[in-house]
């Protein structure tokens, strides 16, 4: 107990100095530039692998428990899309990307650390916490959102392709995916986005920032940036969805 | 000149450092020397400021160090110097970008003028034309001259070297050495070196400090520490037997 309210304090002692006006605008916006890409663009790829491929099988899987003929086929496009804008796409992705953008965040800042790059950062009178790690919330916060959106498109490019191989017509389908669409799920799913990339990013950069030691150090911070992001991530969907939906 | 007057530092209940007073004169390089554990590099941290828990008095030409406030702490940031062990390079610059960081962003140079300081640096360490490169296409000894480099980059008043020579063969040492003593001397700057390689202390003591148990021991010149009768530090200073026995 005594050494989460340490790691808790520590976390908001940090945060405190990352909340801080950047030494130099022009510099921090080309570190800024250098996260976006890092963050966001590479793990366009991945996002849109996944989401096809689990839009596919919500919708096959949809299929199958709705075999009986009085339930209409355009079913099947509507659980899809609720699964997807819901669940899948906001919280599943953001799990995803806890393991490949926060695992990179704390071995990034934790060889850093370890490296003495860090040290020699605060010698210069830079503000490390701040110049480290504000542009990777901000890139996360910008980015999340976006991977989010186009994971909910292509999973339903996916749902419809499962579809169609478990003979589910276009046409059923997309009068389900337009079936008393709710738009608030969206934005729910988008508020849940921005807290779970606010987590990812300042989670990680927490374990890599206080990283101790060497490449084992290194492992360990990686490792919990990644088991600390996803289990705060699935305990902040709970509220959130109960503060927001219920 | 920097000086440190009656410093105490303890982690828990050890006591790291115990009493020390120390004087770094101007334009000479002034070493640390001691075993591992001694001491040394808590010293140093707290010289540089990324130890802030201490007792007594760190004096940057007559300045204390904890009376400053945050404007007059970020000056005094901006005129030093740091080379780390193992040059602390960010991996993601180019040896330039490595070299160019600390110009963007304290100075309102423009983009030409930050180039050629940065060439001037590069030159002055011999490395003219590696611009490019990346800290992973360095040997280590490369590594260190560009470390130099940035340290210089701002025209420090103080340079701060935590063990320059480590991991380098002894040819290559010396080329390090040389290079500190010899922008010490030009820039008439006040260096500190941490060091335990007795080369070092041979080829570039001018003013020496020997730390052990956490305690300041001896201080003398390279020439003074050859004669010299203290038991810890020659013991210290002629570890091998060979040593010993040109000793005697």
């Amino acid at each position: 107990m005594q050494k989460l309210l340490k790691h808790i304090g520590q976390y908001f002692m940090m945060m405190r100095k990352v909340m801080s006006v950047p030494e130099k605008w022009s510099v921090f916006n080309k570190q800024l530039i250098l996260e976006l890409e890092k963050i966001g663009l590479n793990s366009i790829g991945i996002v849109l692998f996944i989401s096809f491929f689990v839009g596919g099988v919500v919708s096959i899987q949809t299929a199958l428990n709705l075999q009986n003929p009085l339930l209409p086929k355009y079913l099947i496009g509507l659980a899809s899309r609720d699964s997807l804008i819901l669940e899948f796409s906001p919280t599943m992705i953001s799990l995803i990307l806890a393991g490949k953008v926060g695992s990179s965040i704390a071995s990034e800042i934790g060889s850093m650390r370890v490296s003495e790059q860090i040290d020699a950062l605060e010698i210069m009178g830079v503000n490390s916490a701040s110049f480290l790690i504000l542009p990777k919330i901000i890139a996360s916060l910008f980015f999340f959102p976006l991977l989010v959106i186009l994971s909910m498109g292509i999973g339903m490019i996916g749902a419809w392709v499962g579809g169609l191989s478990v003979n589910v017509t276009t046409s059923d389908f997309m009068y389900g995916l337009r079936y008393e669409f709710i738009p608030f799920f969206v934005s729910y799913a988008i508020i849940k986005t921005l807290a779970f990339a606010f987590i990812v990013s300042s989670l990680s950069s927490y374990f890599g920032y206080y990283a101790k030691g060497g490449a084992v150090a290194v492992g360990k911070s990686s490792t919990e940036a990644v088991v600390y992001s996803s289990i705060v991530i699935l305990v902040f969907n709970f509220i959130l969805t109960k503060i927001i939906l219920a | 000149m920097i000086e440190i007057k009656n410093i105490d530092k303890s982690f828990g209940d050890n006591k790291v450092l115990k009493n020390v007073n120390m004087t770094f004169k101007k334009g000479q390089t002034n070493l640390i020397i001691g075993e591992s554990g001694s001491g040394k590099t808590t010293l140093i941290k707290i010289l540089i400021g990324l130890y802030k828990n201490y007792s007594g008095k760190v004096l940057f030409d007559g300045s204390n160090v904890s009376e400053m406030n945050k404007k007059e702490l970020k000056k005094l940031r901006q005129d030093i110097g740091m080379l780390f062990q193992g040059g602390a390079l960010y991996d993601y610059m180019s040896v330039e970008e490595n070299i160019m960081f600390p110009l963007s962003l304290f100075t309102e140079k423009s983009e030409r003028e930050m180039i050629e300081r940065v060439n001037f640096c590069l030159e002055r360490v011999n490395l003219k034309s590696k611009n490019n490169l990346m800290p992973s296409e360095l040997s280590g000894g490369m590594k260190k001259r560009v470390a130099i480099a940035r340290a210089i980059v701002m025209q420090p008043k103080y340079l701060f070297c935590d063990e320059p020579n480590s991991g380098l063969d002894p040819k290559t040492a010396i080329l390090i050495d040389d290079l500190i003593m010899e922008i010490t001397k030009e820039y008439n700057i006040t260096t500190i070196v941490n060091t335990h390689d007795m080369n070092s202390v041979m080829q570039i003591g001018d003013n020496i400090s020997f730390i052990h148990k956490g305690e300041m021991w001896w201080k003398g010149n390279k020439e003074e520490l050859i004669i010299s009768n203290n038991e810890e530090l020659t013991n210290f200073v002629f570890a091998s037997k060979l040593f010993k026995r040109l000793k005697k």
